[in-house]
């Protein structure tokens, strides 16, 4: 099966090429689709915590109970 | 203020694909470059991102974008992600819409860019997203890459339009 391709225009002359991937280039793709997802997932987990940490405020807020210092942290600007 | 747009290239995908548009040997005669583009993937999701390389390699990119869902905003930090992008599982037929502006691309300064894209769904999943980006290198651009943040081809009918601006 080919690699994929890129296109390319130079833009002095207006030549456009089509050029097949080298084996380095499909590597390096995947190294960044990895680490690109490997860092989506952390800040989706950050947001999920401060997401958690702000439902416990509140609801210790509704119950009169003691707020911990990072639920204080999600409600003081 | 530059007051003038000219085209300088453009590149429409054809049936086969393209794992990336790069517009080469960039000529420095303007001030600054912008990029409209239309442009969608074949990912298995519903969305992706299109990120940006300058002069094929090197140097670091920070960037902030801050992005609406209709429903949730959210901020985060990036390096080089300019723009949203609809992708295999989007509606059929619908492409992303996306415009980066690159101010002084040919100066000795560390350069800049701002972006604004939507991924136009014509469902409930659709974005719009404000993205701005410093790339620490201070030497002229003259290549400019956009590709999938993960790894995907452009579809068919992508478009990419590169014009120059600069004043009368």
């Amino acid at each position: 099966m080919p690699n994929p391709t890129r296109i390319e225009v130079n833009c002095e002359t207006g030549v456009e090429t089509v050029i097949e991937l080298t084996d380095a280039e499909i590597a390096q793709m995947e190294a960044d689709r990895a680490a690109y997802e490997a860092r989506k997932a952390e800040e989706e987990a950050a947001a999920t915590a401060l997401a958690d940490l702000k439902a416990s405020a509140k609801a210790k807020l509704i119950a009169g109970q003691p707020l911990t210092a990072e639920e204080a942290d999600t409600l003081v600007l | 203020m530059a007051n003038t747009m000219t085209l300088i290239s453009s590149v429409t995908v054809g049936s086969g694909g393209a794992a990336s548009i790069d517009f080469s040997s960039i000529p420095s005669t303007y001030t600054d470059l912008v990029i409209k583009m239309s442009l969608r993937d074949n990912r298995a999701a519903t969305g992706n991102a299109t990120k940006i390389t300058f002069n094929t390699s090197g140097g670091t990119y920070s960037g902030k974008y801050i992005e609406g869902t209709g429903s949730s905003v959210t901020s985060a930090t990036d390096t080089n992600g300019v723009a949203d992008e609809v992708a295999a599982s989007s509606t059929a037929n619908t492409f992303a819409n996306a415009e980066i502006y690159i101010p002084n691309y040919a100066g000795s300064n560390q350069k800049s860019l701002s972006a604004d894209s939507v991924n136009e769904n014509n469902a409930s999943n659709a974005n719009s997203a404000l993205y701005a980006t410093l790339w620490n290198q201070t030497a002229a651009i003259t290549s400019i890459k956009l590709e999938p943040v993960i790894s995907a081809s452009f579809v068919q009918y992508s478009t990419a339009y590169l014009y120059g601006v600069k004043n009368a």
